[in-house]
């Protein structure tokens, strides 16, 4: 175990004051989000997988509280305390300690207590240009302090939604795939589920309960269901309703009418998920295999395009950044464009810093409308070593 | 005897004290509560170089992981709920055959969309939608569930801690499912809830163990081989 944050002190306090100094000289206003957060927050926006990964206690007063495993979510609550309309333009920026578990206490690089700086851009309207500010100043960051040899990977949620809504299948389908996208093995499941037996295998009384609904009449299938639970001597008990339970069944029962996903659709979506090369070229696939498939997708891939353009002017080298399909899948609150600053070949130890667009994390909060929101974090720790290291 | 004596920690309570003690006893290992009868230290078979501690079956569990005890008798669930993945701080050293329940995730009756947990995932998301939260399954499991639904994929739903009767949270209304321990499937059913046909987390008994963090000094060692010879001998 290392006695974290005292070693490197006086270093971290010099880069933290650097970047804060970039930061504010672009507008970015400096605030400090409480480190106790209330852990519902996070629980309920970004799953239990987080939790496994955070310190959760509970208090005195049995108040459930966690310490902050990522800054995003509590200054987007600072936000919303001081425009609870969410109708002001803001740039936030923030310099930290975050809190991780780590097996087995933590190491050098993948420390259980760690500084982040970061910087949140909430309400920008021109969106390419917000995401290449906010991507253009995470880099500029990095490389103002010492950092030489990195690589940048970008992601877009928004071109996998809009590839999926391109598909020919039903709209609950969609969903599910777009739903399901942050879980890999789930995903894969769901993708098998779909190819053979799309409605899954239920049995005996409920199986005939099911081939008794009829897909077009709710009300109907509401006292089918109701009637059959009475029948079975079973109570309606719990928050789930009888009209929910009733929609799922439905869902099912008009899956086990559709076609199955067909053997090339399958094929289309796993070629999709692979692409993992520089970001022109990789737009350029999609576009070729959107064609054949007679896809339409091209007013995604525009802006795509037109962000990379932005990215460019932003002062990034475009023809060095990667684009992988797939990036993004364990960062659940994100819908866009997504990025990170990798040292290739170093893993989740190499993760020197990442962001991207998240535009329903504040009305999630409570903001009275969708909001749209780009932000980016450093992990400065890591930063710090890597420069020290000869990654510089 | 000089150097510090093998501390073998007993159930302190309930059918698994009684359990225990018949298996020492067989093996010509009777134990014996010293200083008066409420207290929680004790001996085994005039072994001297023994010292008993009566813990509760969880104690048991946190003090092997932690070093505290050598050597424990208690339930395999607990075992493995300690820590991060339960069993590389303490080793299983046989299953003992009695104390037998299984771990396992229920859902409402009424839930008949749900039969396998490749469903919660699903549900969880239109529960999202309509309710604005989470699944929320209650479980003094906390770490068998995280790491069970991890492995089958599962992840949009939260854990609620619950100390007491974890079958009555659903009824209740402070959790949508439940992970617990049943042995046969009685209270579940009195509960309206039914196991998932793929939902048997652990199948879980009373179990001998060794901790590997605490401090092993030969003397130690030779009173384990000692005790575990007893054991053999004596037709556990």
């Amino acid at each position: 175990m290392v006695a974290e944050p005292t070693a490197s002190y006086a270093a971290l306090q010099a880069q933290a004051n650097a970047i804060t100094e970039l930061f504010n000289a672009q507008g970015y206003e400096l605030v400090a989000p409480a480190y106790l957060q209330p852990a519902d927050l996070f629980l309920d926006r970004m799953g239990e997988a987080i939790r496994g990964r955070t310190y959760v206690f509970t208090d005195l007063d049995g108040e459930e509280l966690c310490l902050r495993p990522d800054v995003t979510l509590p200054a987007c609550r600072v936000y919303l305390e001081r425009h609870p309309l969410a109708d002001v333009e803001a740039r936030l920026c923030y310099n930290g300690p975050v809190f991780r578990y780590q097996p087995g206490g933590g190491d050098e690089m993948r420390p259980r207590e760690f500084r982040q700086a970061g910087i949140e851009y909430i309400g920008g309207s021109d969106r390419p240009g917000a995401e290449a500010e906010v991507t253009g100043l995470a880099v500029a960051a990095v490389r103002d302090a010492g950092l030489k040899a990195f690589s940048i990977r970008i992601g877009d949620l928004g071109l996998f939604a809009a590839f999926v809504a391109a598909l020919d299948i039903p709209e609950r389908w969609r969903l599910r795939l777009h739903h399901f996208f942050w879980r890999p093995p789930v995903f894969r499941n769901l993708l098998r589920q779909l190819s053979t037996a799309p409605a899954g295998n239920m049995d005996g009384d409920d199986a005939k309960l099911l081939a008794s609904l009829d897909i077009d009449d709710a009300e109907g299938s509401r006292a089918r269901v109701a009637a059959h639970l009475e029948g079975a001597g079973i109570p309606l008990e719990g928050s789930r309703t009888l009209v929910e339970i009733t929609d799922r069944l439905l869902d099912r029962a008009a899956d086990a009418k559709e076609q199955p996903l067909s053997e090339a659709t399958v094929k289309l979506i796993e070629a999709y998920l692979a692409i993992s090369e520089p970001a022109r070229n990789a737009l350029d696939r999609i576009a070729k295999d959107a064609n054949a498939a007679g896809l339409g997708m091209d007013e995604a891939l525009s802006a795509a395009h037109a962000r990379l353009d932005r990215l460019g002017e932003a002062g990034i080298d475009v023809g060095t950044v990667t684009f992988s399909a797939e990036f993004g899948r364990d960062l659940e609150y994100y819908t866009g464009h997504v990025f990170q600053i990798e040292l290739p070949g170093r893993g989740r130890a190499g993760q020197i810093a990442g962001g991207g667009r998240y535009d329903d994390l504040l009305e999630s909060l409570g903001a009275p409308r969708s909001t749209p929101a780009v932000g980016s974090a450093i992990h400065t720790e890591r930063l710090l070593a890597a420069v020290r290291g000869g990654a510089a | 005897m000089s150097g510090e004596p093998l501390i073998l920690a007993l159930p302190s309570k309930g059918r698994l004290m009684e359990q225990a003690g018949e298996l020492f006893a067989a093996a010509g290992l009777p134990v014996r509560k010293t200083g008066h009868e409420r207290g929680y230290r004790g001996e085994i078979g005039g072994q001297n170089d023994v010292e008993i501690a009566f813990l509760s079956a969880a104690e048991i569990a946190y003090d092997l992981s932690l070093g505290r005890v050598h050597l424990g008798i208690t339930g395999e669930n607990l075992i493995r709920e300690s820590g991060r993945d339960g069993v590389s701080r303490t080793e299983i050293i046989r299953p003992l055959g009695f104390g037998k329940a299984d771990v396992v995730v229920a859902v409402p009756e009424c839930w008949i969309d749900v039969t396998r947990m490749g469903d919660l995932e699903d549900v969880s998301a239109m529960f999202f939608r309509r309710h604005g939260r989470r699944l929320r399954v209650a479980t003094k499991y906390m770490n068998l569930t995280r790491r069970f639904f991890s492995d089958k994929g599962v992840t949009g739903y939260r854990l609620v801690e619950s100390l007491g009767a974890t079958e009555g949270t659903v009824a209740g209304g402070t959790a949508e499912m439940i992970v617990d321990i049943t042995s046969t499937g009685t209270t579940l059913r009195a509960n309206h809830l039914k196991v998932l046909s793929d939902g048997l987390i652990l199948k879980s008994q009373a179990v001998l163990a060794r901790s590997k963090t605490a401090e092993w000094q030969p003397q130690t060692s030779d009173a384990l081989t000692e005790i575990l010879s007893r054991l053999d001998t004596n037709g556990s």
